[in-house]
């Protein structure tokens, strides 16, 4: 039956050895009040852990988190990871000190899109909500 | 109003209420950055202080106006930019860059694998090399990266904590290399590992065996490295990671409370390694709060160290203070605008106190500073010390009524967190079930929204905004040969060094680890057996285990 | 949908070890997705080899921890396990924080294990009968152990935890939610008893006083005397003591014993999901009773002054003498 109510899960995930979690922890607080289940890695893991965790929850979306400049080489790995465990449709999303450029860059490489600094976590919400309820509408279709 | 003697009195306060009714408001939050409602005026009476008790004279206690009799006029600040990225070779260059243009002080920021006791070229490692530090991982790579900068002179700020004790163990040897004696070394490392837990993240063991290595350290450098700071107790990250300038306040004097406690516990004097101790404070965009804050630090502290710790030496009542302005103030739009924001919080510093001072550049939110930017922000300090008068006179605000009400307020609200901290049963066991590490959370998000819903205004992000295609400033990129060279280095010295001595150090690590007999000595000598970071780190990791991050969300 | 879906039927894959068919089946598991019982119908044959463990205890007693370490013994004996852990959703958005994963976080490298974070969602009853057919979905994958943690002390979370073979209540000294948890029934419940944080102030004393809650309370019950282990799963010592009470436990059901507890919990989830596909069916937006909706009905009836027992009572009447019409997603339901 289609299901377009459908609760959004995401994982938030922190590759890589940075400890800035302040960002990704209001992130994950701020969609959590926005409806969705949200499961928060924890600090420290390597892309191949954040891929089985969201392979384990079966999330719809994940968000990853760096702030160490460490993107353009961690983020590619956590997509490839998750490429390599059949989950290369989840929506891939990510966030921190990350120049112009690189997003761009990232976004024509299997990144559905890149919120720099000074992002309003609303607009991250609903930026969601609006993509997962297109795929969700296109999932019933299907099914 | 005319009393019986047909002599007008005017009550100016009555009048002055009267006409704030009837006046217009703007439609605006009259809080501090931290939240605290704030009156529209402060009179003698919101400001309860008496002056010998509360204020003191600079230099005498309780330190409320300033750690030194002469301030400013005796001694500037240290003027300390935190610096280090890419290769030990590249970090030396910005060093000698710096102190040709004026820096007194040096300060190495490492990158994330050494900050976490990893080598360059292990797995964990993988991207993050030399980016937003530099990359140490043998007393080799300390030696480059003093390479002709005479360590016997200049005093050094080290930034890392987990592997700290390893690190200065790699600097002891890399001095004594270059022929200096350990006891004239000056400067000071980081090494607050409960605020790491709490806040910045970056551990290498669980909490307990950490305190014990710091102790050893403490007892290590009172008789070795005699001018060595042995721990710079920060709340600049509880800060930066959205905590408010009372829990900055209150969980970094706890924290160096907790770490009073542990030397005496050791058997230490406190008056052995209290003198030794130091703090690093944020100062963000609230001016007068954080002052206030800055104030209240060294009052809140003098009385604690002589009433609580029966410490005698003056010096150990002593907050001395480095500070460093507030990263997460700076906005990636119209990031000029930063250079701005850092000279306010510059201000702040000064008028509150600082012993030394960093300054961010304009363009840290978007990568690591341009040179460019970086001698932007050293001369903002040098405007300030040279041009605006400030400096002649030491803690001018004091007697302020709201400077006063304001300190009061904040060491009332630290108090109350101490009280909660021991219901709590101690600094360890609350970090451990998240208790700060959720206050701080609770506090950034609350931030977020109120600047979200434009309650709290950040010009360039939600009020004066401006279409913004892309930055347009340079940015600087850390160069991926770093990387593969730091790989090359590490083979090679793997290749060189004698096996047997490096696996007889390591064993008498693990030794030392179980007897508990003092580690430092053994890091120093690892050092120079060219035992690697890593390798030092893990045996740590067997011996120690890890800490497990608590669940606060 | 996945491509790779269509090649094979999902219970097929979930039967020949493909952990994302664990993973989408619970998620249709949770979302009460139509497509579930079908599939459950192909793997169910393969359901009933696990054993399962219920873990509860109010905030901060350290479940999650114990679970942690519960999951590192089963490992040492080589044990494959499942792991769900569920967590409140908030009332008021909807919306959860799963954070359990992060005590667990060795273990989600380890191929042998799997956890899963569930929110408890708001539906009644729909997080118990989610909660079997997740435990249902691991035991057809083929692990050896299912470990359900729940927090809480409420109706819900007794509903979860009693899908389990044992059930351990976990407790800790100096939290008042611990007095609450012996008030509230939660005593009832336990095949264990285990006092956390053993090394804090007050464990003794919290032990005896649920030994003598437990003599006093349960005596007469049962020959099962829940036994009270304490421990530290933070210091990792005093597992094997909780590991060893489980064990007997089990070995106290014996396989006869577990067999008719399980058929006795099975009628249980029969009945829950009827009465919720009953209840569905009835209160559907479609037209039921008399060409009209069975809620329009009722609001008729209560202006012609008909009392609601009386409506009840008629509407009971006809459901069971078929009178209401059929339901199409019903048929295909069932």
């Amino acid at each position: 039956m289609p299901n377009t109510t459908r609760i959004i899960r995401v994982l938030i995930g922190k590759p890589g050895l940075d400890g800035h979690d302040r960002g990704a922890k209001t992130v994950a607080s701020v969609l959590r009040d926005h409806g969705m289940e949200v499961i928060y890695s924890g600090l420290h893991k390597t892309p191949s852990e954040i891929a089985e965790a969201a392979a384990q929850e079966d999330v719809d979306v994940v968000g990853l988190s760096i702030l160490s400049g460490a993107h353009m080489s961690l983020f590619p790995r956590v997509r490839d990871e998750l490429a390599s465990r059949g989950k290369e449709d989840v929506l891939l999303v990510g966030g921190g000190i990350i120049p112009a450029e690189d997003m761009a860059e990232l976004e024509n490489d299997g990144f559905a899109k890149l919120f720099g600094p000074g992002t309003n976590t609303d607009d991250i919400a609903e930026w969601i909500k609006t993509e997962m309820k297109k795929r969700f509408e296109a999932e019933g279709e299907d099914a | 109003m005319t009393d019986t003697t047909g002599v007008q009195r005017v009550d100016s306060g009555e009048i002055w209420r009267k006409a704030m009714e009837g006046a217009r408001t703007r439609e605006a939050a009259f809080t501090t950055l931290s939240d605290v409602e704030l009156q529209p005026l402060y009179t003698s009476k919101d400001a309860q202080f008496d002056e010998e008790r509360d204020l003191g004279y600079p230099g005498q206690f309780p330190f409320t106006r300033g750690v030194h009799p002469s301030m400013y006029r005796g001694r500037l600040w240290t003027m300390r930019q935190f610096a280090g990225f890419g290769s030990a070779k590249q970090t030396n260059e910005r060093f000698k860059f710096l102190l040709a243009h004026g820096q007194t002080g040096l300060s190495t920021a490492f990158d994330f694998p050494t900050l976490m006791g990893y080598d360059s070229d292990d797995e964990h490692s993988l991207g993050e090399v030399g980016q937003v530090g530099v990359a140490i991982s043998s007393m080799d790579d300390m030696s480059v990266l003093f390479d002709g900068i005479p360590m016997g002179e200049v005093s050094t700020s080290m930034t890392i904590n987990g592997p700290a004790p390893i690190m200065l163990g790699f600097y002891i040897a890399a001095a004594q290399k270059q022929g200096v004696d350990p006891k004239v070394l000056r400067g000071t490392i980081q090494n607050d590992i409960l605020k790491e837990y709490q806040a910045q993240h970056a551990w290498l063991v669980a909490p307990e065996p950490a305190l014990r290595m710091i102790t050893d350290m403490m007892s290590y450098c009172a008789e070795h490295v005699p001018h060595w700071n042995t721990i710079s107790i920060s709340g600049y990250h509880i800060r930066e990671a959205g905590s408010t300038a009372a829990q900055e306040l209150a969980f970094t004097l706890a924290n160096g409370m907790e770490y009073v406690r542990r030397g005496v516990a050791a058997g230490m004097d406190v008056d052995s390694f209290a003198p030794r101790l130091s703090f690093f404070f944020d100062s963000h965009l609230d001016f007068f709060e954080e002052i206030c804050k800055f104030r209240a630090a060294r009052r809140i502290w003098a009385r604690k160290m002589r009433d609580e710790f029966g410490a005698k030496d003056p010096k150990s009542w002593m907050v001395r203070f480095h500070t460093q302005t507030a990263g997460v103030s700076l906005t990636a739009q119209q990031p000029e605008n930063n250079i701005v924001r850092t000279a306010f919080e510059a201000m702040a510093a000064v008028l509150g106190g600082t012993q030394s001072l960093h300054t961010n550049s304009m363009d840290e939110t978007l990568s690591l500073p341009t040179e460019k930017a970086v001698k932007i922000a050293l001369r903002t300090q040098q405007i300030i010390a040279e041009e605006t008068e400030v400096t002649h006179v030491a803690d001018p605000l004091a007697g302020s009524y709201f400077v006063e009400a304001q300190t009061n307020r904040l060491e009332a609200e630290a108090e109350a967190y101490f009280k909660e901290i021991e219901e709590r049963g101690g600094v360890v066991p609350s970090l451990q079930e998240g208790y700060f590490q959720k206050e701080i959370h609770l506090s950034a998000v609350k931030y977020q929204r109120q600047m979200e819903r434009g309650e709290k205004k950040v010009v360039g992000v939600n009020c004066y905004v401006e279409d913004e295609s892309g930055p347009s400033i340079d940015l600087h990129r850390i160069d991926k040969g770093v990387e593969k060279e730091q790989h090359d280095r590490l083979a090679a010295l793997r290749e060189r060094r004698d096996d047997a001595s490096v696996e007889s150090e390591l064993k008498a690590i693990r030794a030392a680890c179980r007897d508990g007999s003092n580690l430092l000595e053994r890091f120093v000598a690892a050092a120079h057996a060219e035992c690697t970071l890593g390798e030092i780190a893990q045996v740590l990791r067997e011996e120690f285990g890890q800490f497990k991050e608590p669940n606060i969300l | 949908m996945i491509v790779a879906e269509k090649k094979a039927p999902i219970a097929e894959r979930l039967m020949n070890g493909d952990r994302n068919a664990v993973a989408r089946l619970i998620t249709w598991a949770e979302n009460g997705d139509g497509r579930f019982p079908k599939a459950l119908a192909q793997f169910y044959p393969q359901v009933g080899k696990a054993r399962r463990l219920g873990v509860t205890g109010p905030p901060g007693a350290g479940k999650s921890t114990l679970v942690n370490e519960l999951v590192g013994h089963l490992r040492t004996q080589d044990r494959s396990v499942g792991v769900l852990a569920v967590d409140p959703s908030s009332p008021f958005t909807g919306g959860a924080l799963l954070g359990d994963r992060i005590r667990m976080e060795s273990r989600t490298s380890d191929p042998k294990v799997f956890i899963r974070s569930m929110a408890s969602r708001s539906s009644h009853g729909g997080l118990a009968r989610a909660t079997i057919d997740a435990c249902d979905v691991m035991d057809a994958f083929g692990f050896d152990d299912v470990l359900v943690e729940t927090v809480g002390v409420g109706q819900a979370e007794y509903d979860v935890v009693s899908a389990a073979d044992t059930v351990v209540v976990v407790l800790c000294p100096g939290a008042g939610d611990s007095i609450q948890a012996m008030k509230s029934g939660l005593l009832e419940v336990a095949d264990v008893l285990v006092v956390n944080k053993d090394d804090m102030p007050g464990a003794q004393r919290l032990a005896a006083d649920l030994g003598e809650a437990i003599h006093i309370r349960l005596a007469g019950r049962g020959k099962w005397i829940t036994p009270v282990v304490m421990c530290s799963a933070g210091r990792g010592t005093g597992i094997e003591d909780v590991a060893k009470a489980i064990e007997e436990h089990r070995s106290f059901l014996g396989e006869m014993g577990l067999k008719q507890a399980r058929n006795t919990k099975r009628v249980g989830q029969v009945r829950m999901v009827a009465s919720e596909w009953v209840d569905q069916a009835v209160w559907s937006p479609e037209p039921r009773w008399n060409g009209t909706t069975c809620a329009a009905h009722v609001q008729q009836e209560l202006s012609a002054g008909s009392t609601p027992y009386d409506i009840a009572r008629n509407l009971r009447d006809a459901i069971m003498a078929g009178k209401l019409q059929d339901q199409p997603e019903l048929r295909e339901q069932a």
